[in-house]
């Protein structure tokens, strides 16, 4: 049913090489399917959802659970399982859009999320054929519900530091499991839990743990901020005998499951995001149309469009960049032999080549929603901050994004942390084009900039990368090992880089749209664009003059602050009166408009 | 049991109309399946699932209204057939009953279900004008269904009233609200739906000539309801808020 890019691009390209618009997966690429099963969705979260979410924020589990076995009996549980253990093997666009319509489910998305995606792909991607077959079928129907346990009361970000242990037991029958995993959502009501615990305290695996195992329990649930329709509870392990054929992958190899299967949870917790601020944008724009103040709509007035606008823009930036990573998952893993696809060690491969696309995703698409849920809180005011609206919940279910699966922080470390370990391999010439960008800056001419529509938004993208390169260059090159103490600069590269993939992803997608269907119909996806791109720039101008500022000092200092003004130069838009265009139309359809 | 549902495409529940020029601005407009002739498909599956049989969908309309028939395909109908009138300017009730009149005189049908109405033009004709043009028998608005051979007992919506009904197939009826609740597509509903047949059929391969079906009306203007004006509160004595609230009805409102 795909209709994927033919092109397989390597993870972190995007920062030296061009691509064209039509390599780039879009939501106008969408299938027929894809927006049947989109429709789906939304109908089974509207229609069954929403009207417990009150039951469900207060912890009525029993409801959740028969919500899970709706879901399944509608396929929702089984799309990114193969059809030969009881799934349907759909695409990878499918199982985003499915994510991207959950959102409006609030905290009850993660409870879905969390089966299907790190409760269940452990076993889909590293299962072996008895494993797959005595669990797929179960969590494909929602017969059985799974859950994920990683994190411990002393081991977060730094998930290998983790205490539990497993020791087989005399008779090799049995791995013996001690210890306590905090945080694990589903953990009230799942029958089967992915857990990681180091074979005679040094090697970190992951095993398959059922919940009637003897010894097995969870703790109180937990009073959290947010999500509160997700449940979240320790698990604690006394004594528990695993058998030993439900290791899952090999021992010692753990960590190429757990930050695998965190790879997946990125990018999908950033189309999570994505739908969260399509929502908030709705319900702020319907109230910025009626609440009246000093006899006009509070939608009148260019303040609140200006949120409107800005909250539309940077959806639509976080709405590109995603579907651009499923995409580029879907042309990779759709790539795969089926032989390939049953192999742990080159599914493992597949997933972290985009290792770099999935922490950018994650911590872009988060800070998104964090802004909109944000705003969406302000344009209501004081009714804003009460229980009974809508947005008040969204604004605390938003809080959790930017910390889990990662901390925002240990993405944006992660980002030049991988980009310099795939230049030291060879995989990505970054230091080649660092090298020749240094040459061409000395003699670089000012260019003529087009006046066609994305002409100048092309020419930041182009000149974004150079940018880049060129700060990236110099902090390699000053601090070379020491690189990895010098975190306010790496996460300044990070933000730059980021922001340069949202823009592309901007420019691209609009791009492909003009292409298809001619420029007079994507409007709002321009201005959208315009808009975006101006501002992102302006924001990767200002990291890079700090970075450089951090850096050097003296003739070199302002030699290179010249390399940057040269390479920033370029007349900016008028982003208010832009703005004003885009908020017009968002008020006059209530929604997220394209 | 030959089973066919007739259905229309229609705009969204949630669509704001806006006229352009005229007529109702379609350009950027999300559609569905009319949601009556949602519990039309609803009942024939469910019927077809009891006492077997094939369930056909049909709708005159344009290309575009494949995307509903394939919706009607993932919730379960098995077979799907579009009438492209494209060609025509002007269309109304009696060209759509024409035209599926014309088309059911060359099919083998037991009962023939529709939606008691379309949320866009809100006529209802279409399927008793069709009933009419077939020589079979109708009920209209009907909220339960029982089947037993060719005898057919129905219960009837009349404006909140209950009219309990006996007929025999063959038979059309069309469906009101608590009919039944329909079904969404499944997954693999929507999977197995694009390996179902579905037949696209001109006027001209039903030797249709435009000129008999030509529109029996004409559209002299398209306008939205007025705007809704703000409220008046009337204060001082309550007699003479009465009074005022009298005289502003008659001569204000005018419906006194």
């Amino acid at each position: 049913m795909s209709n994927t890019m033919e092109k397989v691009f390597k993870g972190g390209s995007f920062l030296i090489e061009d691509i064209e618009a039509a390599d780039m997966f879009t939501p106008e690429d969408f299938t027929e399917e894809h927006l049947m099963i989109a429709k789906t969705t939304e109908d089974y979260v509207l229609k069954e959802v929403v009207p417990q979410l009150d039951k469900l924020e207060d912890h009525q589990f029993d409801v959740s659970v028969d919500l899970l076995k709706k879901a399944g009996d509608l396929g929702l549980l089984g799309v990114d399982v193969p059809e030969e253990y009881g799934g349907l093997g759909l695409d990878k666009i499918s199982s985003s859009l499915i994510t991207e319509k959950f959102a409006r489910a609030r905290g009850f998305s993660i409870s879905h999320g969390a089966h299907v995606g790190i409760g269940s792909l452990p076993i889909v991607l590293f299962g072996n054929e008895d494993q797959k077959q005595r669990y797929l079928p179960d969590l494909a129907s929602g017969a059985r519900l799974a859950a994920y346990a990683l994190t411990e009361p002393g081991s977060g970000s730094d998930a290998l530091g983790a205490k539990t242990t497993a020791k087989l037991n005399a008779e090799g029958t049995h791995y013996v499991l001690n210890g306590e995993k905090q945080w694990i959502t589903n953990s009230a009501f799942a029958d089967v839990f992915v857990v990681y615990a180091k074979v005679d305290g040094e090697h970190f695996s992951a095993f398959i743990v059922e919940r009637n195992y003897k010894g097995v329990s969870t703790g109180p649930e937990e009073k959290k901020m947010g999500i509160k329709s997700s449940s979240t509870r320790t698990l604690i392990l006394e004594d528990v005998h695993v058998p030993k054929e439900n290791l899952l992958g090999e021992i010692g190899r753990g960590h190429v499951i757990a930050f695998n299967i965190l790879n997946i949870g990125r990018y999908k917790l950033a189309i999570g995001c994505m739908g969260g601020a399509k929502r908030s944008i709705e319900v702020s724009a319907k109230y910025a149309n009626e609440r009246q103040q000093f006899k006009k709509s509070i939608g009148s007035f260019p303040l609140i469009q200006e949120k409107l606008a800005n909250m539309a823009s940077q959806t639509y930036a976080a709405e590109s960049s995603v579907y651009r990573t499923a995409g580029l998952f879907e042309s990779r893993l759709g790539q795969l032999s089926e032989e390939e696809q049953k192999d742990g060690l080159q599914i493992g491969k597949s997933i972290a080549e985009y290792a770099i696309e999935c922490s950018l995703n994650k911590f872009f698409a988060s800070e998104v929603l964090a802004y909109v849920a944000d705003e969406a809180v302000q344009i209501h005011g004081g009714y804003g901050f009460m229980s009974e609206y809508e947005v008040e919940g969204a604004y605390r279910d938003a809080r959790i994004h930017r910390i889990f699966e990662g901390t925002n922080e240990i993405n944006r470390l992660l980002v030049p942390g991988t980009l310099v370990r795939k230049a030291m391999k060879g995989e990505l010439p970054l230091v080649e084009k660092a090298t020749a960008l240094q040459n061409e800056l000395m003699m670089m001419m000012p260019q003529e900039i087009g006046t066609e529509a994305l002409d100048q938004e092309k020419y930041l993208v182009s000149m974004a990368k150079k940018v880049i390169l060129m700060v990236a260059g110099l902090v390699v090159q000053k601090y070379g090992q020491k690189l990895e103490n010098e975190q306010e600069v790496l996460a300044n590269l990070a933000d730059m880089i980021s922001e340069l993939y949202a823009m592309e992803s901007t420019v691209l997608r609009t791009e492909k749209a003009f292409n298809r269907t001619g420029a007079e119909r994507h409007t709002q996806k321009l201005l959208m664009t315009e808009v975006f791109c101006q501002e992102a720039f302006n924001r990767i101008e200002a990291h890079a003059k700090e970075s450089i500022i951090a850096v050097e000092e003296g003739d070199t200092l302002r030699m290179m602050l010249s390399a940057l003004r040269k390479l920033t130069r370029h007349t900016p838009i008028n982003v208010i009166k832009k703005k004003r265009e885009i908020a017009t139309v968002v008020l006059e359809e209530e929604r997220y408009v394209l | 049991m030959n089973l066919f549902v007739i259905l229309k495409r229609t705009f969204d529940t949630e669509e704001k109309i806006s006229i352009a020029n005229g007529a109702i601005a379609h350009d950027s407009a999300e559609y569905i399946i009319n949601p009556y002739d949602e519990y039309a498909i609803e009942e024939a599956i469910t019927l077809r699932d009891t006492h077997g049989g094939e369930v056909t969908v049909v709708t005159v309309g344009t290309e575009e209204s494949e995307k509903e028939l394939r919706t009607a395909l993932a919730m379960g109908a098995d077979k799907a057939v579009l009438i492209d009138a494209e060609e025509l300017d002007h269309s109304d009730q009696f060209t759509t009953a024409a035209i599926l009149a014309t088309y059911f005189k060359e099919q083998e049908f037991d009962l023939i279900l529709g939606g008691n109405v379309a949320i866009d033009n809100g006529t209802g004709q279409v399927g008793p004008r069709l009933a009419e043009l077939l020589d079979i028998p109708q009920v209209t608005t009907i909220t339960k269904l029982e089947i037993n051979g060719t005898d057919v007992k129905i219960e009837r919506d009349v404006e909140g009233d209950v009219e309990k009904i006996e007929t025999s197939l063959p038979l059309l009826v069309t469906a009101q609200q608590g009919l039944n609740e329909p079904r969404y597509p499944s997954l693999p509903g929507i999977m197995k739906a694009k390996k179902k047949p579905l037949e696209t059929l001109e006027l001209d391969d039903l030797d249709i000539d435009e000129d008999d079906v030509e529109a029996k009306t004409k559209t002299i203007e398209v306008y939205l309801p007025a705007k809704k004006e703000a409220g008046k509160i009337l204060s001082g004595e309550l007699n003479d808020q009465v009074k005022e609230l009298v005289s502003l009805l008659r001569s204000e409102a005018k419906v006194i």
